[in-house]
């Protein structure tokens, strides 16, 4: 008889109390941001221990484990979480995103649509989204009381008056349910619009800033613009030279030392996917070499 | 060391753990909040009259010595139900609601206004009250639910609320984002009603 060295998913029993009943009123007030302990993990912050920390929490031992870090399943962020949870709880694991029923990830949303049976855990560095703007804790903690959000106006006017269109790329705000604005995480605005409506829980876990913060399905989330300049969603004005989708957000990888480069899909599985059912890529002239343009709406693809 | 991976061999011995059976009810009853007015059972633990099942598998997997408990009436009548939540919780029990981290509700009908639970502030509208409340059985008067976790509108039947039920939650809502939250449950079966829902009489 040897006992194991730690409880199930790592953490003990009465953490994973604390963070359950922390997760509980985030989904209760969409987008306010629950104060919790954050626990010191067996990882440095910034590699995902708020992320980590409500996937501990969730966890049982019929989920099948999906993680991702920038879209990919194999980099060293993604390999290290999905052994950790292997090793501490004895979970499915798979890079397939329509056979997870937890994803954790970082700085993506899958391109396939979520399904209602399935928890998407954000790992997210700084959870405030008025905090380069207004540093003190005490401030923001108003703002959001008060429902005062017109510095986050006026940070986006600023971004207009100085570069002709909102050039906020990455964790771009949101407002939940008419009420809280959120910081998505670094997640590119390309994937703001995958929150809105979303079938599957989102929760958010920020392990150096303890916070967490959550979605629940199918609530209105609205990326913040200005009538005279709505939001965009953006991507590279390209097809991913691997599977040929013009649909996904693509990475700008470089070849060689003489500015060569291709765009692929920056999620892994998506591309693999495509790939199996025979998309190949498109044999033509590459993208624009300036590399990208801002009419992400409608992208083309090269003929 | 030993991982568990390596003594995990039989997944069957590891079911009966409390670590997973506070997982499974956790699991449970935050799938009931993300999506209020769904319904789940619970695998229930035996506890004292008037716990049910449910609420007794609740507490046991919620509750610590974090989370202040409250007791109702017929809760508090009822001595040995003191004894078993200091047993398996270590949880404080406390006769002030709104200092409540939980509060467990027998009789609905003889239930405080939900003002007298922990609101929460403006400014940390997490610091309230989660009111754990037995109904007789999840059939009957009918509510529609519209709200964060339902994509049109979802219709729940709960039996022996108040009368005057709608106008409570809609009060709690009119605090958003202070305001308590609910957790329903009828023997094994488990709801959730958090303070986000807007709720009215099913036509």
């Amino acid at each position: 008889m040897t006992a194991p060295a730690y409880n199930f998913a790592y953490l003990d029993e009465q953490t994973k109390r604390m963070i359950r009943r922390a997760i509980l009123k985030a989904i209760a007030i969409p987008g306010y941001q629950v104060p919790f302990a954050s626990r010191e993990m067996p990882m440095p912050y910034g590699w995902g221990t708020g992320g980590v920390q409500v996937t501990a929490s969730i966890l049982g031992p019929d989920d099948t484990l999906k993680v991702i870090d920038q879209g990919s399943d194999d980099t060293t962020n993604a390999v290290s979480i999905r052994k950790f949870f292997t090793k501490t709880a004895n979970v499915r694991t798979t890079t397939a995103t329509i056979e997870a029923t937890v994803i954790q990830t970082r700085h993506r949303v899958p391109e396939t649509p979520l399904s209602e049976e399935q928890v998407l855990v954000y790992q997210v560095p700084i959870p405030e989204p008025l905090r380069f703007l207004e540093p003190r804790e005490t401030e923001t903690r108003r703002m959001h009381a008060l429902s005062e959000y017109g510095l986050m106006h006026v940070k986006l006017y600023e971004d207009i008056a100085r570069h002709g269109h909102i050039a906020t790329a990455y964790a771009y705000p949101v407002q939940v349910d008419d009420r809280y604005v959120m910081d998505p995480s670094p997640i590119p605005k390309f994937d703001n619009p995958k929150l809105d409506d979303c079938p599957a829980l989102q929760l958010f876990g920020a392990g150096r800033e303890k916070r967490i913060y959550a979605i629940p399905p199918y609530t209105r989330v609205v990326s913040l613009d200005f009538e005279d300049h709505p939001f965009e969603a953006y991507r590279h004005d390209a097809a991913c030279e691997l599977c040929g989708a013009s649909d996904s957000f693509l990475d700008e990888v470089i070849t060689d030392d003489d500015g060569n480069r291709m765009f692929v899909c920056s999620d892994t599985d998506y591309c693999e996917q495509r790939r199996a059912l025979g998309h190949g890529p498109y044999n033509a002239a590459p993208a624009d070499p300036q590399g990208s343009s801002h009419t992400g709406a409608s992208p083309t693809e090269p003929a | 060391m030993t991982t568990l991976a390596d003594s995990a061999s039989d997944k069957d011995v590891m079911a009966f753990d409390a670590a997973f059976a506070s997982q499974a009810a956790f699991r449970a009853v935050m799938n009931c909040m993300a999506r209020p007015g769904t319904i789940a059972t619970l695998k229930g633990i035996a506890a004292p009259a008037p716990f049910t099942p449910a609420t007794a598998a609740l507490v046991k997997s919620l509750a610590d010595y974090d989370s202040p408990i409250w007791l109702d009436a017929s809760f508090s009548a009822a001595p040995e139900t003191a004894d078993w939540i200091r047993f398996h919780t270590g949880a404080p029990l406390t006769a002030d609601p709104a200092k409540a981290a939980f509060a467990l509700i027998a009789d609905p009908q003889a239930m405080p206004a939900l003002t007298q639970f922990a609101q929460g502030s403006e400014e940390y509208p997490d610091r309230s009250t989660t009111l754990i409340i037995q109904v007789t059985s999840f059939s009957g008067p009918a509510f529609e639910l519209t709200g964060p976790g339902i994509k049109t509108s979802r219709v729940i039947a709960i039996q022996s609320l108040p009368a005057n039920f709608i106008d409570l939650m809609a009060d709690n809502r009119e605090l958003f984002p202070r305001g308590v939250d609910l957790i329903l449950t009828a023997g094994t079966a488990i709801a959730a009603l958090p303070r986000s829902l807007r709720i009215a009489e099913a036509r």
